[in-house]
């Protein structure tokens, strides 16, 4: 008894000792894939960026200056004004808070209902096969069209954009997280819980829960590209954020009458969108291989 | 493959039930009450009253549905409240610009995505590869709305070598059909080439990784007949897969592609209605989406068993 107490005192001691990335060796796979650092550098920018929105802008981005309507790009407007004088550098700042606050949103919504419904499904034969007709009815609509739909029904606010995106994400989230606990329920060890008689709901979410969560990270990260696009994309149409919020899709829409006279308006949050989302899908890519390294064997 | 094809309808009938659910239920997510928000913002309580009436909002809830239920059956997609015809001659009289907007985007998606994958695939982690990759990852995040602005904004207003907009039908000129809507597939065919592009090479990798290849090189077959031959047959089943989604989530990206080239196709459709608050119409054009989806999926089946002889349903 004594030297098994001192052997667990010895090994927890040699892991405080172990250097931190030896411990979380996907950790240390993350960080030498250049595409996943670039991509976790940006949005960790882009965070400071959206936090740090006030101090970094030069004025209030719904604040109009009719002496300085539509003025190229210049060292007191960066990315220059639009018709009405408003500062274009500002809305693009102030925009980063909106596709990240609806971009994190909808990765949490998802996460949370398609863990939950995933879990259930794959865990439950019963109900698996009702609740993945209804996912497999869900996913027969084009991800943006539902949205749209939806939007047409709870009317254009931010957060029915959530909402609305998060019901479209969670089927796909759900679908994952199934096929995980499909997985996780021939290993042996939830084989010896059911066994010993543990509750369903307790193995589902205590033994098999843990396994859901790299897929889900991973996962997470892409629903989170996505929605900054297909939020931009119903704002650019009319349905998404309201007009007075200067989200980036609205800012492109508003660009788009101005074309011609004032390319600048449209191309900025363009760039914006691009880049984010660039962003991650990269650390999305770096986090599944370094997550899972069969995958990152698949793909090389 | 009937038994199969015939076993696959069958299990298609509770996904389009779901689905024919999903869209009944739309309406009654309205907050409030449905027949005022359709009846929009000026109108009187008779007017309302009208509209439920109209609507069958006065009725259960359960004979609404058995009577949406069975009208979609029939393919009665219901009347728009503000073009004052049928949902489905209203989808009708849009449908051609958006089959051939589908149509072409999937021709672009194919030839940018198809070599670029092959060649990618069959060289990887060259420079070649890399470069490709790099533009098939941009494809992915490119909003295609800004795209396509991007592109009116090259192509037509400096360059002056593509109009910028609108929509002429084949049936008056077809070159100059073809020429009007070359900017739009491009623009909205580019993200799915990106898409198609990595799936070719991912699975020309996993192709090129098998035993049979091996065996193909072994006996002295020259590196081209590997590939282009060998390898490139089998890289394609699971290709075709996303082919055939590609073809339903291009009908879903022609909403966005529609309202930024100005072509009056069934995606402004969607979009006019929903700021019109036509939500027969907004219910029809989603119902006619996903079954458009469903039985893509159902013909991409039906092509595997024809693609490639070892797959084998029974």
């Amino acid at each position: 008894m004594q030297s098994t107490v001192e052997g667990q005192t010895e090994k927890a001691a040699a892991e405080v000792r172990t250097p931190f990335l030896s411990r979380h060796r996907w950790l240390k796979r993350l960080l030498h894939d250049k595409g996943a650092v670039f991509g976790g550098s940006v949005m960790l920018f882009l965070v400071v960026v959206a936090f740090a929105a006030p101090l970094l802008t030069p004025a209030d981005p719904m604040w109009m200056d009719p002496l300085n309507r539509l003025r190229p790009p210049s060292r007191a407007h960066p990315f220059g004004t639009d018709s009405s004088g408003r500062d274009i550098f500002s809305m693009v700042i102030y925009g980063a808070r909106i596709s990240l606050i609806v971009g994190l949103s909808v990765m949490i919504f998802s996460s949370l209902a398609g863990v939950v419904i995933g879990l259930l499904s794959g865990f439950f034969k019963t109900l698996d096969n009702i609740i993945m007709r209804i996912n497999d009815g869900m996913m027969a609509f084009p991800s943006i069209l539902l949205a749209i739909a939806m939007m047409a029904v709870l009317g254009p606010r931010v957060s029915n954009i959530v909402i609305a995106l998060g019901v479209v994400y969670t089927p796909r989230m759900a679908r994952i997280i199934r096929s995980v606990t499909l997985s996780c329920r021939a290993i042996t060890y939830v084989e010896a819980a059911t066994a010993l008689g543990v509750r369903d709901l307790v193995i589902a979410f205590r033994h098999i829960l843990p396994n859901c969560v790299p897929p889900m990270i991973v996962q997470g990260t892409f629903v989170f590209a996505f929605s900054v696009l297909d939020e931009s994309s119903l704002s650019f149409l009319g349905v998404g954020a309201p007009p007075y919020i200067p989200s980036w899709g609205n800012v492109i829409s508003m660009g788009r009458l101005l074309m011609i006279e004032a390319p600048w308006i449209s191309l900025f949050p363009g760039f914006a969108i691009l880049i984010t989302v660039l962003a991650l899908n990269l650390l999305g890519d770096g986090l599944r291989d370094s997550l899972d390294p069969r995958m990152q064997k698949m793909n090389q | 493959m009937w038994v199969y094809l015939a076993r696959r309808l069958m299990y298609l009938l509770p996904v389009m039930l779901v689905v024919v659910s999903i869209v009944f239920l739309l309406i009654h997510l309205i907050p409030g009450d449905p027949a005022a928000v359709m009846a929009g913002a000026d109108a009187t309580p008779d007017d309302v009253a009208k509209m439920r009436n109209v609507m069958g909002l006065d009725r259960p809830l359960y004979e609404q549905y058995g009577r949406w239920l069975f009208r979609t059956i029939q393919g009665d997609l219901g009347r728009s409240i503000f073009l004052e015809r049928p949902v489905t001659t209203a989808i009708a009289e849009r449908l051609e610009p958006t089959v051939l907007l589908t149509t072409f985007s999937l021709i672009v998606a194919l030839i940018i995505g198809l070599p670029a994958g092959i060649l990618s695939g069959a060289h990887p982690n060259t420079w070649l590869d890399k470069g490709m990759m790099v533009v098939a990852m941009l494809g992915v995040c490119i909003p295609a709305f800004w795209l396509g602005l991007n592109l009116i904004y090259l192509f037509a207003y400096k360059l002056r070598l593509f109009p910028p907009g609108n929509y002429v039908s084949l049936s008056t000129s077809i070159p100059t059909g073809i020429y009007y809507m070359l900017l739009p597939s491009l623009s909205l065919g580019f993200g799915q080439s990106a898409l198609i592009a990595r799936m070719v090479r991912s699975c020309m990798l996993e192709v090129l990784a098998q035993d049979y290849i091996r065996t193909a090189r072994a006996k002295g077959l020259s590196e081209k007949v590997v590939v282009y031959v060998h390898a490139l047959r089998n890289a394609m089943v699971p290709t075709s897969t996303v082919i055939g989604m590609t073809i339903a989530v291009l009908m879903g990206g022609a909403v966005i592609t529609e309202t930024v080239f100005n072509i009056a196709g069934v995606g402004r459709l969607v979009v006019s209605s929903v700021l019109r608050r036509d939500y027969p119409v907004i219910q029809g054009v989603i119902l006619f989406i996903a079954f458009v989806y469903v039985v893509m999926n159902l013909l991409v089946d039906a092509l595997y068993c024809l693609i490639d002889p070892r797959i084998r349903y029974d």
